[in-house]
């Protein structure tokens, strides 16, 4: 029997709502295959599969918002039969992050029967006022000696059910604001961030791009952010302490670079979903990939593989015309790559003074995985990857 | 058809005596006297001396004797006289019958089926009514079961006898008088317990003679309004707990009935495996009908005031509901 659990599509993410199940027991499921869409705080998932079997039992019900490492689903492994396939109970949640304050009730709410000491509230009752969202302290117990029984909550949900069902029609766009305060909260309390920064003269890259789109259809052409992405990739095989995780105290190198790339997203907020072993990619397959990922990050339709799998972010605020960005890595991702404004500027070479186009690319690094000589290092690579457009 | 708890089990011993000649019956009582429940009634006469045997008053010498002629290939079914008396055939029963498989790595089995009386409520006084079903229910190696009603009563025997390894059998005395119509379908496993009365709001899990309380005690209840779930064990050991859980998790109560002492019953471990399974569902502390912890009394009042009762199980229900 496979379990099928909600993954972690972000390190921001606790828990996330079933929006819609694209199987039904007795479908047979591929690894890699789309089997859920579960709406993150951010956006709506397409939740893959990495195991293969058939579909057994649905746990989980459209609208139900369930915490991360829950099992929503059962699997019969090949040879299985719903017979001899042990049933498993349906596991406990984990334990919810601290949940959020709520207003300390008024005196006149405690219960006349509440005791010195711990209230008692039976176990199913905690439980189900979690689940109903019930301030279970406001919850007066009419149970054996004053306990808070399931049926007090039921009671206590059933007479708040105007307001309670007023309040949680979703702000799409607080919620993001939410996630995103959380992830960088953590990240700026746990990271210790060091920043660089290099002038990378893109005269090279700017007209090599522009003879390379010269003979493709407008609907062709290249970015300079592709290029970009790729010179990122290939910089990082000889930085590998750039390129991963830092998780339970340790660095965990990834073993392809998956670059998360900063999307702005038209309602608010950003997402940075990861196109898939850049260093390994034509930039025609890249250019095609980041124009798929920007419209379906617009439109909410991302792949779990993608929210998850980032191993670097790349994030590019030129368009918006600021010299430089100095960014706030994405936990549990070590380093952040940020590119500035293309702009024209005088600059000396071989004694002589031109006019050339320079980006500024700045690095973001965690301190505990790599320290500034090697960041140095890299963008120093990073730098003389954009002077070989060609070799890209 | 309608028939006694005492006919069911004649009947069950009967057909397994006359299908398998390896079957024989032993214990005190059980060939000229008809049993001492008179469930071997006119057995002596038709399979024999060989095969119904007298035994003297040595339950230690008999159950070892039983363990044997099991170990040599046929299938006894050892009768005891009460569960107190089985005391004397504990070492056989424990250090011998559950523990030989394992001790010959498999090589040896005991399929050995032991029935004996256990309970209160009938005046026997403290040397023939106490209730230690826990003490077999605790020992690896054996199979432990509790018929309640006329139709496991009938059906228990067959698949105890087919059990390769030792089976021991409680009939409470109390229930060899209960009548009832035997269904057709009375073949049963010797694996699971059974739902004897659905219900919502609490689960009553009890086994052996205690069933019939607990039934009324539910029809009671009923009246006042409150969907009682009636969980009969049948089997003590090892425990069905799936069944117990999934009543759990439908009614979040539970009172067990037991009448085993209160500590160290099996009404204890039922709870804490309830504990463990359920704590979640739990909507309200799990309670505990046993007998008073005393050994049981002669006198009637006192008998019937230290064991559980149809009012005791009521208020403790009332009280685990809050009401």
């Amino acid at each position: 029997m496979i379990e099928f659990k909600l993954p972690s599509l972000g390190a921001d993410m606790d828990e996330g709502k079933l929006l819609e199940w694209k199987v039904s027991p007795g479908d047979t499921v591929k690894k890699g295959q789309v089997v859920a869409i579960v709406d993150t705080s951010k956006a709506a998932v397409d939740v893959e599969i990495w195991s293969e079997g058939t579909v057994f039992e649905l746990l989980v019900q459209p609208d139900e918002t369930i915490p991360v490492g829950t099992v929503m689903a059962t699997l019969l492994e090949a040879g299985e039969t719903p017979e001899t396939a042990k049933r498993t109970p349906r596991a406990a949640p984990a334990p919810k992050a601290a949940a959020a304050p709520s207003p300390a009730p008024a005196a006149a709410a405690r219960p006349a029967a509440a005791i010195a000491g711990r209230r008692r509230i039976s176990p199913a009752a905690r439980k189900h006022a979690e689940e109903l969202g019930v301030d279970i302290d406001s919850v007066a117990g009419t149970g054996p000696e004053g306990a808070v029984t399931l049926a007090d909550v039921e009671q206590a949900a059933a007479t708040k059910v105007s307001p309670a069902r007023a309040v949680p029609v979703p702000d799409k766009a607080a919620e993001m604001r939410k996630a995103i305060a959380a992830a960088m909260s953590r990240s700026k309390r746990e990271i210790p961030h060091y920043y660089l920064s290099e002038p990378v003269p893109m005269r090279r890259a700017t007209d090599w791009l522009a003879q390379a789109n010269e003979s493709r259809p407008i609907t062709a052409r290249l970015l300079m952010a592709v290029l970009q992405l790729k010179a990122v990739a290939l910089a990082l095989r000889k930085f590998p302490e750039m390129n991963g995780f830092f998780r339970d105290g340790a660095f965990q190198p990834a073993s392809a670079a998956h670059i998360g790339v900063a999307i702005s997203l038209r309602q608010g907020g950003l997402i940075a979903p990861a196109i898939h072993d850049v260093g390994n990619k034509s930039l025609e397959q890249l250019m095609l990939d980041l124009t798929d990922l920007v419209k379906r990050a617009r439109a909410g339709s991302l792949r779990s593989s993608e929210m998850s799998d980032p191993t670097l972010t790349v994030t590019n605020l030129g368009e918006q015309g600021v010299a430089a960005v100095y960014g706030v890595i994405y936990p549990p991702q070590v380093a952040l790559v940020g590119f500035g404004r293309i702009v024209e500027q005088p600059w000396v070479e071989n004694g002589t003074l031109t006019v050339t186009p320079v980006v500024t690319a700045s690095l973001a690094a965690d301190h505990r995985v790599s320290d500034g000589h090697r960041g140095g290092l890299f963008l120093a690579e990073l730098r003389e990857m954009l002077q070989q457009p060609e070799t890209l | 058809m309608k028939m006694t708890y005492r006919e069911a089990i004649r009947q069950a011993m009967h057909e397994a005596l006359a299908a398998d000649p390896r079957v024989f019956l032993m214990g005190e009582d059980v060939g000229k006297y008809g049993g001492t429940y008179a469930c071997s009634k006119g057995f002596l006469e038709e399979f024999g001396p060989e095969r119904i045997r007298d035994t003297p008053l040595s339950e230690l010498g008999f159950v070892g004797a039983g363990i044997g002629a099991a170990l040599g290939g046929l299938r006894p079914i050892v009768e005891v006289m009460t569960v107190n008396f089985s005391l004397l055939a504990l070492d056989q029963i424990v250090n011998t019958a559950a523990a030989l498989r394992h001790m010959s790595g498999g090589q040896f089995s005991v399929p050995l089926v032991l029935r004996m009386a256990t309970g209160a409520g009938r005046q026997l006084a403290a040397q023939h009514s106490h209730s230690l079903e826990n003490w077999y229910a605790h020992i690896p190696g054996i199979r432990v079961l509790a018929p309640a009603t006329i139709a496991d009563a009938r059906g228990m025997l067959g698949p105890a006898l087919a059990d390769p390894d030792p089976v021991v059998i409680f009939e409470h005395a109390q229930l060899y008088n209960l009548e009832g119509e035997l269904p057709d379908d009375w073949r049963c496993d010797i694996a699971t317990a059974a739902v004897r009365r659905e219900g919502t709001d609490v689960s009553l899990i009890t086994y052996g003679g205690s069933l019939p309380k607990v039934l009324a005690a539910a029809g009671q209840l009923a009246a006042e309004g409150i969907a009682a779930e009636v969980i009969d064990l049948r089997v003590l050991r090892p425990l069905d707990t799936e069944t117990i859980a999934a009543s759990l998790r439908k009614t979040h109560k539970a009172v067990v009935v037991d009448e085993g002492w209160r500590s160290g019953s099996l009404a204890a471990e039922v709870m804490a495996c309830i504990v463990e399974q359920c704590f979640f569902d739990l909507d309200a502390p799990v309670a505990r009908v046993c007998s008073e912890e005393v050994p049981i009394p002669y006198a009637k009042h006192m008998e019937e005031a230290a064991l559980p009762q149809v009012s005791k199980i009521v208020a403790a229900v009332r009280q685990v509901l809050g009401k």
